[in-house]
């Protein structure tokens, strides 16, 4: 998409508003609609947006193929990690009052900021990597035939 | 093309519902990542599609008959709002009146989902996790990279 000028431009401009959101939905996700879900879904939409205008190998660079896929088990041992601290802690597995036992809401919430942060690392590692994986194929179709 | 735009009016039909939550998640993973990996598999798909077998009346009428099945079910179904209905007389009344002071985080969807559910949650996370890993087995090049290896052991071996 060498020519396509108002495209990379528009682009440029939106992937940081993108990931700027993503990170607003994700921390704000108790305060306002979204979580880690929604969250990991907008980052990833980011780099696919990337990948789409300016190539695979440039989104790769930005954004390896073997980090992506670290990504996706990171958040599970995130989120299965703070429920293991909780129980070292002598709470019931994921039982958030165990990260501050002097202030149950105050552990209540580290806990689901903990937990959601995984659900977003995970959901935007796989997004990104099902893109990837997608778009790595070589298509049957040529560009020139569109 | 069609299923975004449908994403995009259900996402519409759960803010005038009241579910913003969800309208986020359906505009965000409907609407965006499905569209772009719809269209990623209709470029990796042949261009031309196979000439039909069978003609089209038996999927039509059950189709039909599936949709007649699923009208007639949302007769008993109570109405918009109803006070009477399950959803609002079962578990979510005391969620309401116990998340406040037990959580304290003001969106009660995310203390529900991360605090309450948080089992389903974990699970839901495994889910997503089994997908991407089955996706990255069935489609990437894992394979490649094992013939890469192999190519470098005989390589290897040569030199040896």
């Amino acid at each position: 998409m060498r020519h396509h000028l108002i495209l990379r431009v528009v682009t440029k401009l939106l992937v940081g508003t993108i990931i700027l959101f993503a990170f607003y939905v994700q921390f704000h996700g108790d305060y306002s609609p979204g979580g880690g879900f929604q969250a990991g879904v907008i980052m990833a939409v980011a780099f696919i947006l990337y990948g789409i205008v300016f190539s695979l190998r440039k989104a790769q660079q930005v954004m390896p193929a073997w980090f992506v896929h670290k990504m996706v088990a990171l958040g599970v041992l995130i989120y299965a990690g703070t429920g293991i601290v909780s129980l070292f802690m002598g709470y019931a597995y994921l039982d958030y009052d165990a990260l501050s036992p002097h202030h149950p809401e105050h552990g209540q919430h580290y806990g689901i900021l903990a937990v959601e942060l995984g659900v977003g690392i995970t959901v935007t590692g796989v997004m990104i990597a099902i893109y990837y994986a997608f778009a790595a194929r070589p298509p049957s179709i040529s560009d020139e035939e569109w | 093309m069609l299923s975004g735009v449908f994403s995009l009016l259900s996402a519409l039909l759960f803010v005038v519902l009241d579910a913003v939550d969800v309208a986020f998640t359906e505009a965000a993973v409907g609407a965006g990542i499905s569209t772009v990996l719809m269209l990623g598999t209709l470029a990796l798909t042949a261009r031309v599609e196979k000439p039909a077998a069978h003609s089209p009346t038996l999927p039509l009428f059950v189709v039909f008959v599936t949709g007649a099945a699923l009208i007639y079910g949302t007769m008993d179904m109570p109405n918009f709002g109803s006070p009477d209905a399950p959803a609002n007389t079962h578990v979510a009344p005391d969620y309401l009146e116990r998340s406040p002071h037990e959580i304290g985080v003001p969106n009660v969807v995310t203390a529900i989902l991360a605090s309450y559910r948080g089992y389903d949650t974990l699970g839901e996370t495994a889910v997503v996790f089994t997908a991407g890993i089955g996706v990255l087995l069935l489609l990437s090049g894992l394979r490649r990279r094992r013939e890469d290896e192999d190519d470098a052991a005989e390589t290897k071996d040569g030199k040896a």
